[in-house]
Parts: structure tokens; sequence; C-alpha cells
């Protein structure tokens, strides 16, 4: 009896990892999923926290492609291994804070552990050859495939032709002639291999499906890091990252503050482990304030708060500040006018 | 067959599926675990992940901000 062959397959959620299951799923092969959760995977709930965003799907793109497949996935915490990836990149970050070379590699040998652990045969990914300027190159693919330790179990099914035969080639486990050719920045051969296998919608995330590729996303992370010294960085850290407008009057602190309802109720949860900031004699957003402030400093943020209220021409706006587990305390300030904030201040 | 809860409130997706997902690995078949969420997002993916593992959803709901997944674990 022919032992049946099994392959594990990075799901990012959008169209490429989708197509690159299927073409081998088509062959045969027992396809299961994987997905790494880094904490900067940019998901539909955390698009949803605004409410311009809302309009897109609340769900995980991951978990939706595998059920579009049929296949198992197997969703991975990397966040605490993940740290390393991007705070000592050994090929350096991309347009932004985004490693994605060394990130690649880093899935791809958090894959092949897997692999080793379950008795799978081989990895596949949706890679394509010079689609992404860091870690889809030709000459940066099989650089991946070595320093994973995935080596020639690594398949690209979307590629495979532009590179040298892997094992699963090599053994028949898959047939070469059916694997593609794509290459390059055009969509249009992954759109007509969709239209092929009957797949209406799916993601098409600009910059892929991770917050390190967004520029306003790493001026903040790039901020925290600077004031604080330190690349170091916690869950709570990232995930303020991605919401409100921020802040920073000094080194030692800065302001988040909800733009909208969808934020305020998001940065709600947050209020038991950051000072917090409400108007109480106008409507106002929610403010966090993030790192060791002074009794001076809170004044400051207090002016601030109110000048992101309705109260923002008022002669006097009262305050609700309230530093973690203690009873808040009220302050009455004049709010800030435009021209008090320096520009520099905005992160 | 036992009876179980898990508490993942105040997490954000995907860490209810990921805290499921952990779970489950522990558990019997037949076993059923009850997941507390406050991500509205968790009613639409811990069924999902349910759904392309294999196991059953027993009721799945919204009660105020809290999203409550009953599922039955199946091997």
């Amino acid at each position: 009896m022919t032992r049946q062959i099994k392959a594990v397959s990075l799901i990012s959620g959008g169209l490429d990892s989708l197509l690159a299951t299927k073409v081998i799923m088509e062959q045969g092969v027992h396809v299961e999923g994987i997905n790494f959760y880094t904490g900067f995977c940019v998901e539909g709930h955390t698009h949803a926290i605004r409410k311009k965003d809302q309009a897109k799907p609340k769900r995980n793109n991951a978990l939706w492609v595998a059920e579009q497949l049929g296949i198992k996935l197997h969703i991975i915490d990397v966040i605490e291994e993940y740290k390393d990836v991007l705070i000592n990149p050994k090929y350096g970050y991309g347009a932004n804070m985004n490693p994605c070379h060394d990130c690649k590699t880093f899935m791809v040998r958090k894959a092949h552990e897997w692999i080793e652990e379950k008795g799978f045969d081989f990895i596949i990914t949706g890679e394509v050859v010079g689609q992404r300027p860091m870690s889809q190159r030709k000459d940066t693919m099989p650089v991946i495939a070595r320093e994973s330790g995935a080596g020639e179990r690594l398949l690209r099914p979307l590629c495979a032709q532009h590179l040298p035969p892997t094992l699963p080639e090599h053994e028949g486990w898959v047939n070469r002639e059916q694997l593609h050719d794509f290459h390059g920045r055009s969509r249009k051969p992954q759109m007509a291999l969709a239209a092929h296998y009957g797949f209406e919608e799916y993601a098409q995330p600009a910059g892929g499906c991770c917050f390190l590729t967004d520029e306003n996303y790493s001026k903040k992370l790039v901020d925290l890091w600077d004031a604080r010294g330190s690349k170091e960085y916690e869950m709570d850290d990232i995930m303020l990252l991605k919401v409100g407008r921020h802040i920073r009057p000094s080194e030692h602190f800065k302001l988040i503050i909800a733009r909208e309802e969808g934020e305020v109720n998001f940065m709600q949860g947050y209020r038991n482990r950051f000072i917090s900031i409400k108007t109480t004699s106008h409507s106002g957003p929610l403010v966090l304030v993030d790192g060791e402030p002074s009794e001076e400093d809170l004044q400051l943020a207090a002016r601030i708060s109110a000048r992101y209220s309705k109260g923002k021409l008022a002669e006097a706006v009262e305050l609700e500040v309230c530093r973690p587990n203690e009873e808040a305390r009220n302050v009455t300030v004049k709010p800030m006018s435009v021209a008090e904030i320096p520009e520099s201040w905005y992160v | 067959m036992a009876k179980y809860e898990l508490d993942a409130t105040g997490l954000l997706c995907p860490m209810p599926v990921i805290k499921t997902q952990d779970r489950v690995e522990e558990l019997e078949e037949g076993d059923t675990l009850e997941v507390l969420c406050t991500d509205p997002g968790a009613l639409n993916d811990v069924t999902a992940w349910c759904r392309i593992n294999g196991h059953k959803v027993i009721d799945a709901r919204r009660e105020d901000s809290q999203v409550i997944i009953h599922l039955e674990v199946m091997r």
C-alpha cells in the first residue's frame, strides 16, 4: 500500500498561500495548514476596531482560507520567539520595520520543526520569485531554504519551475510539470488560477498581512524603542501601537488618544494597566498615558486631552485622571491650543 | 466525558482560537469545553476552527458583551 504523502502549508490568509495549497492538494497530497501569530499580524478584528474599517469582514483570514480548502489549520503563538527576529534581523529591515527575509526564514524553520515532530514530508509556501523585494527574490529564496534547515523539503508550487527541483519533485511525490512558473509583481496569473479553481473571494491586503510593513505603525514602534532606549517590547505595547493618536511630549511618557468609539471600546480594556484620562465636563476621548509621568506631566497630559474634547475652546475643562487600581481624581485645566502642541510631539 | 471551561476574555483574535486549540489538545473525545470571550470576532473564528478541525459546536452565542462557545471534542 502506498504511503500517504503529507505536507504542511504556511497559510497567511492571502491568495498566494491559498493557491499554492490547492495546487498540491490537487496532486493527491494530504495538506494541513500552519499559521504563525507574531503579534503583528493584520487581522480582520484589529482592522475592525476603527469604524471606517467595519465594512471589512470580522474574520481570521487564515481560518477562512483553511475552511475554503477543507484542511486543518494549526495556529501557533510565536510572540516571544519572534522578538529576536524583529530586534536582531540578520538581513535588516525593508522599507519600514519589516524584517521580511529573517521572518520568512524563521517561519519556514518553525514549520520544519513541526513537520519533523509530526512526521510530515515537506513544506509549502505561496512565495513567488520576484514578488517581494526582500524575501521573494531568486537569490534569497535558496538562502531561506538553506538557513531555515528545510532545504529540499521546501516547495514553492507557484514558481517551482523557476527554481531547482526539490525533494517532493525528485521523489515523485508531486509532478513538477503541474507546478507553476509565476514570477514578478503581476497578480494576473494568480487571479486566473483563482478563477480556474472557482475562488471568487479572497483577501489581498496591500503590503501583505503584517503591521511592520506599514509606515505609520513602524514610526510608532521606532518612537517606542527610542524613548525607552531599548528594543524590548510587550504584547500590550504592540497592540496599542495599532490604535489612537500618539503624542509624545517627553521621552518618559506619551499619550494615546482614542479617535473614535471603536478605539475607546478597545482601549477601555487597558485602563487597569495604564493611567487613563477622561473629560467629564464635556464629551471627549479616552486617553491612556504610557510611561512614568510626574504629577506635572499629568497636568500637561490633561491639558492635551482637553484639547481633543468638545471643550477645546472653553476656559476650563474638568477631567478624571485615574491610575490603575486607584480612585480617580478630578482635575480642572485650560485646554492647550493647537499652536501650543509642537509638531514634533505627534508620533 | 468531562466538562471544562476556558476563560479567553480580554484576548483579541487569534488568541482565543489559540487558547481553545491548546486546551482541546489536552482533552479526550466527548469532553465538552465552554469558551468565554470578549472579542466579538471569536464567535466566527472559534466556531470556524471547530468546523475545520472536526469538533462539534454545541452552542455559540453572544450574551451582553461576551461571546460563549460550547464545543464537544471529537477525535
